[in-house]
């Protein structure tokens, strides 16, 4: 037998086995660190005034008030528009046209919008919303977000509704329901769960969304609800304060981004803890 | 007697709920629903609330089913309606400036004259690079994930994995401009350069002093943000191969590394080239991580140290800033170009992983 080649096998296997070991070390060390500067730079101007108080001149204290509220306004509406939309067209998908080539097309074409740059979503929204209103403004800003809802929400929708039993369908169908009842009292409810998880997805997808924003709601140094002015939201003060040479204004940036980053990896645990399966984005 | 347009109607409910499953055209269906309607002493208005009760139901069926599949169209629309309009923005600019717009370097809001060929070039580089660093970094935790870890813990490391997607892109570009562009910039690039000071192609592409942002930084950024697409589309299609056939190479003394280099991998590789093209998508289309760490400069240099651009950086730095039509439309023109670009990277993904799919079943 030949020695030597057993040998430079099981070198091989333990190299590749290190290697393995040492990517997801990396992987792993990668996301440790990123948390953890988040908490160091971000933690220390955690306090209530962040939520309470405007976003401030460079060198006078201030809080986040406005961009958290620009935010919340702006996400809500935009689930308001986006999730029927995305929950309908899953419907179809998984219940009317299950076999349909209409609804091929729509999921090949609905899987590249969910991973098409958010910054071209913004430019169409522009170009449709911003120039001919003259003017930036909160709704475009909502509009844009919507339709990055819109994907997410058409996708899980459809497989959700996929993994309800016929046998259900069958039994509500047996009694009498008629086809759009059945939907929206059993299968719907069924695949709530799933929906659900959807949702927080959505929101988890859009709530840290930048690119779009800069040049559809812009930005608002000042406290506004009106959806027709430009509105403020974390992100783009984010970015606006973090590119600045104030330090205070990198504090609040630093705080903002630990917000959002906490709000967002909480709701896709929770999304996760809902469905109980692994489920890429 | 039932009147005759509720014998139709209801000749048309049992056909639609016939129709409704394959598997659902049972005939005893109809002797129970038969014994319920026929009753010999229905009166006569009871029909008529029965007809009424139903032609509504009919109805809401009818609209709801429209309603949903209009739903469905606008999907469609969207996509049609995002295409159009970058189509018409940027028309203002390829009429001025041609084909040319793809391949001039120069950027000059000040004499007007706009190339594209910087932006695509950093667009390009950075993302391939990335995919460089990321796809065998990605590869390795898959097989991690799938062949070593132990079974209790794969699960909470695949999560972590997957929790590096769900990290905003505007917290990579902030933790990149202030933590990891200065650490490269103290630690990493100095020595870099100095190590390939005398050999000849590594001493162009590492040339140069060492600004911390640059092509280089917003390549490594990338190639994170990139790693849990990879990462989780591999794990998934390595998850999916049949044990049979691992088990059969095992019998034959195979070791871990043989069976994953020479079964799982060859069994997956449709469906790994798909992550990988998912993964190259984003990393195409991303957006705010690169503008922080690119340093925003419209030059095509031979080192990889230097600043640059990407299209969409250009976007977002410029786009609110840009004053006259042309400049607006050749920041739309770039956003086509891109749209175009991730377009077809995405189709060929989504291509790919649907064949593995079938084939897997």
């Amino acid at each position: 037998m030949d020695a030597s080649l057993y040998a430079s096998r099981r070198r091989r296997n333990h190299l590749a086995a290190t290697a393995s070991y040492a990517a997801t070390f990396v992987g792993l060390t990668v996301l440790a660190l990123i948390l953890g500067v988040l908490f160091w730079h971000g933690f220390g101007g955690l306090s209530l005034r962040v939520f309470t108080e405007m976003t401030p001149p460079p060198g006078a204290a201030g809080g986040l008030l406005n961009a958290i509220v620009g935010s919340l306004i702006m996400t809500t509406l935009a689930l308001l528009i986006g999730a029927p939309i995305g929950v309908l067209a899953g419907t179809y998908m998984a219940e009317y046209g299950r076999h349909s080539r209409l609804t091929s097309l729509v999921r090949f074409i609905n899987d590249i919008l969910l991973s098409a740059p958010s910054i071209v979503v913004g430019l169409f929204i522009y170009y449709v919303m911003v120039r001919p209103m003259g003017h930036f403004s909160g709704i475009a800003g909502a509009v844009v977000l919507a339709v990055l809802v819109v994907p997410v929400m058409v996708r899980t929708t459809e497989d959700m509704l996929r993994l309800v039993p016929d046998t259900l369908r069958e039994a509500a169908a047996s009694i009498g329901l008629p086809r759009s009842l059945m939907i929206r009292r059993v299968a719907y409810r069924a695949a709530r769960a799933g929906i659900v998880t959807g949702l927080l997805l959505a929101v988890a997808r859009i709530s840290g969304e930048t690119a779009p924003l800069l040049f559809t709601a812009l930005n608002n140094q000042f406290y506004s609800t009106n959806l027709n002015a430009p509105m403020a939201s974390l992100p783009s003060v984010i970015f606006q304060f973090a590119l600045s040479p104030y330090k205070d204004w990198q504090n609040l940036a630093w705080t903002g981004a630990l917000i959002i980053t906490l709000a967002v990896l909480a709701m896709s645990i929770m999304a996760r803890a809902l469905t109980g399966t692994r489920k890429a984005s | 007697m039932l009147p005759a347009f509720t014998l139709a109607q209801w000749s048309q409910n049992v056909a639609t709920r016939r129709k409704f499953d394959g598997r659902m055209n049972a005939p005893g269906g109809k002797a129970v629903v038969d014994a319920t309607w026929q009753g010999p002493d229905l009166a006569a208005q009871d029909v008529a609330t029965r007809a009424r009760v139903l032609n509504k139901l009919r109805l809401g069926d009818i609209f709801f089913h429209q309603l949903t599949k209009s739903a469905a169209i606008l999907v469609l629309a969207v996509l049609g309606g995002v295409i159009l309009s970058l189509f018409l923005g940027a028309l203002p600019a390829f009429s001025e400036y041609g084909l040319g717009f793809l391949v001039t370097e120069s950027w000059n809001p000040v004499t007007e004259k706009f190339g594209a060929l910087a932006p695509i070039y950093g667009t390009i580089v950075t993302s391939l690079i990335a995919m460089l660093i990321a796809v065998p970094l990605g590869l390795m935790i898959a097989m991690f994930l799938t062949e070593l870890c132990p079974m209790w813990l794969r699960r909470p490391i695949g999560i972590a994995i997957e929790l590096l997607a769900g990290i905003p892109s505007i917290i990579y570009g902030i933790w990149g401009l202030f933590v990891f562009a200065p650490f490269l910039q103290q630690h990493v690039q100095p020595q870099v350069i100095a190590l390939f000071e005398n050999v000849p192609v590594l001493s162009t592409l590492f040339a140069g002093p060492p600004f911390g942002i640059g092509i280089l930084t917003a390549s490594l950024i990338l190639a994170i943000m990139v790693l849990p697409f990879i990462t989780s589309v591999s794990r998934d299609v390595f998850d999916a191969v049949p044990p049979v056939l691992k088990e059969a190479a095992y019998g034959l003394g195979w070791t871990q590394w043989e069976v994953w280099r020479y079964v799982v991998l060859p069994f997956t590789r449709i469906g790994v080239i798909g992550g990988v093209m998912l993964g190259l998508g984003r990393a195409l289309g991303e957006t705010m991580a690169v503008t922080f760490v690119i340093g925003n400069a419209h030059r095509i240099s031979a080192s990889l140290l230097a600043p640059g651009t990407t299209i969409s950086a250009t976007i977002a730095n410029e786009f609110t800033e840009a004053v006259g039509d042309l400049y607006t439309s050749s920041l739309i023109a770039l956003g086509l170009i891109l749209f175009i670009i991730t377009f077809i990277v995405l189709a060929i993904a989504r291509y790919l992983l649907l064949r593995i799919e079938r084939r897997i079943g």
